[in-house]
């Protein structure tokens, strides 16, 4: 579990987190939504040690983290808006994400992982080509690739769906639920799109203005009043195929 | 396919090098001539080209820039000056004393340029490269002011011109140190490239992104201390190598470094045999023939951006 104590931080004199206290790490999909500005993607970035909070603990399995190397080991982050200068093909990207396990040299177990997670992507006709040659959803692609060759328990994703087309945000989320069923990955993702929340969680943190505003299941969550109060926006909850989808584009 | 041709090449290169010159091979001397001055030569115009290649190659990945290398960041200048102050206040110190001294300025005046380009907003990749210079001629004038002052005009001109004709046994020993620094270079090559990812990558991977920088900037800073005190400066090199290579091979260090040293050896290397050919029996700087077609090629990169198939994000 992941556990953020009294987490606060301000750019600025800007505060973006408010005293967040709040335990997340189930295993399973946990979305985390909210209206922009909200703090999801600061908390993300506290959580895994790219922010230094101003105050405020996160403890990881009970034990509050230290050393980068461990930390990489066990739990993995992938940012949003990645500008990658480095020109590397998908390959050696990927090979990369092995690199807290065993630096540069990879064993045969780390060749089957990379060889695993170009395939769960399906990036293998992509595999040679350089980075900077690729579509935004195809380098969205292979960083997640490289985020799932690392293997770590816990993944935060921070809107892996951007720059992705329909089919693949989909085929993204259901590979997250996938690899969260099939190898119990306590995956964390910062959503815009709640419905993609609504089907795909198992839980839904929703922040505003630096705090936890509300959390809980899809079904208590994906409601008119909760949706209102969040976004400053009347929705139409609909239930389709059982799950709560919101219409908000009429 | 391609390296072996290169590396021909540089073989083809380097005996031209041996056989060029005034002196007569044929001669009694040939023994003495081959191992004081030209076997010397070209093993630090190899050397040289390789080290230098290497440092540029390091410098664009740690600052993640496509346009800097040791002499766009005031890493040269401050070692010049460095170098300039051991001379005038400790002219009696060891070759490999001054060079300490330099690498230690060089380091600072690396750190001062990256403090620099972190507070200022910078919106183009190429203002990086423009502060670099500025804050480089800023050092490089403060240098000219004093050797002005104290008449040092002159050498300070034999370094600041890249020149391999006083290479000399008993005078050149000191840079197989760089070839110590490259053979480092390669082995951290990973952690190198790791860096180049990003912040937040090098971070997620769990490198230490702090320690590797400064050991990537202490190799570069050592680079450019060595070849300034036994070579002067050579410029460009350290940005037209690493570019055609990353074009071709990539940014993987791991693999692309191979390619980077033997490409700055063979540039060098043959800029060197044309410096010594062009009005035989005498010799050009070899920093004017570097700079004359490096300048050409790096307009050539400049104009010619690679091709990308993608949509940018």
């Amino acid at each position: 579990m992941i556990e953020c104590c009294d987490l606060t931080l301000s750019y600025d004199q800007q505060p973006v987190l408010k005293q967040i206290t709040l335990t997340l790490g189930k295993p399973g999909i946990t979305a985390l939504i909210g209206p922009n500005g909200a703090g999801k993607s600061t908390l993300l970035s506290a959580i895994a040690r790219l922010v230094k909070p101003d105050s405020g603990t996160v403890l990881l399995d009970g034990e509050p983290v230290v050393g980068n190397q461990t930390l990489a080991k066990h739990l993995a982050i992938l940012r949003q808006d990645n500008h990658m200068e480095a020109r590397l093909s998908v390959y050696d990207l990927v090979c990369f994400g092995r690199y807290p396990h065993s630096g540069g040299r990879l064993t045969d177990e780390d060749l089957q992982k990379v060889a695993q997670a170009i395939d769960y992507l399906d990036l293998q006709p992509l595999q040679d080509r350089y980075l900077d040659e690729l579509s935004g959803g195809q380098r969205q692609r292979a960083f997640i690739a490289m985020i799932l060759a690392q293997d770590t328990e816990y993944i935060l994703l921070d809107e892996p769906l951007n720059n992705l087309d329909m089919k693949h945000a989909v085929s993204i989320m259901k590979l997250m639920q996938q690899a969260a069923r099939d190898m119990h990955k306590k995956i964390i993702i910062v959503l815009h799109d709640i419905n993609f929340a609504s089907v795909y969680a198992d839980q839904i943190i929703a922040m505003k203005d630096g705090q936890v505003a509300y959390q809980g299941t899809p079904e208590e969550m994906i409601t008119e009043p909760v949706m209102l109060d969040l976004y400053d926006l009347p929705m139409q909850i609909q239930q389709i195929n059982d799950k709560p989808i919101a219409v908000y584009h009429l | 396919m391609i390296r072996a041709t290169m590396l021909l090449a540089l073989v083809a290169l380097a005996l031209a090098s041996i056989l060029v010159g005034v002196g007569d091979l044929g001669g009694a001397q040939a023994q003495n001539i081959l191992l004081t001055s030209r076997i010397p030569r070209t093993i630090t115009v190899m050397l040289t080209g390789t080290s230098l290649a290497i440092a540029g190659v390091l410098m664009q990945m740690l600052a993640r820039n496509r346009f800097v290398e040791p002499s766009t960041t005031g890493t040269t200048e401050s070692a010049m000056l460095g170098l300039f102050i051991v001379t005038v206040f400790f002219p009696g110190f060891s070759m490999m004393s001054k060079m300490l001294v330099a690498s230690v300025f060089a380091l600072a005046g690396t750190f001062i340029f990256i403090t620099l380009i972190h507070r200022l907003p910078l919106r183009s990749p190429v203002m990086v490269p423009l502060v670099g210079i500025m804050f480089g001629g800023i050092v490089g004038s403060g240098v000219m002011f004093f050797a002005y002052r104290l008449d040092l005009v002159q050498s300070l001109g034999i370094w600041m011109n890249g020149d391999f004709s006083a290479v000399l046994k008993g005078r050149y020993e000191l840079i197989w140190l760089v070839a110590v620094l490259c053979g480092l270079a390669y082995w951290l090559a990973d952690r190198f490239t790791v860096v180049g990812m990003g912040r937040d990558f090098a971070s997620n991977l769990g490198l230490n992104y702090k320690w590797v920088m400064a050991a990537g900037f202490s190799l570069v800073s050592m680079i450019a201390a060595v070849t300034l005190v036994i070579a002067g400066v050579v410029p460009f090199l350290g940005l037209i190598v690493p570019n055609i290579v990353s074009r071709m091979r990539g940014d993987n260090l791991r693999l692309s470094m191979p390619w980077v040293a033997l490409l700055g050896a063979l540039f060098v290397l043959a800029c060197d045999v044309i410096a010594r050919l062009l009005r035989y029996p005498y010799e050009i700087p070899i920093a004017t023939v570097v700079g004359v077609i490096g300048s050409v090629l790096f307009i050539y990169l400049l104009l010619n951006p690679p091709r990308k198939k993608g949509v940018r994000a």
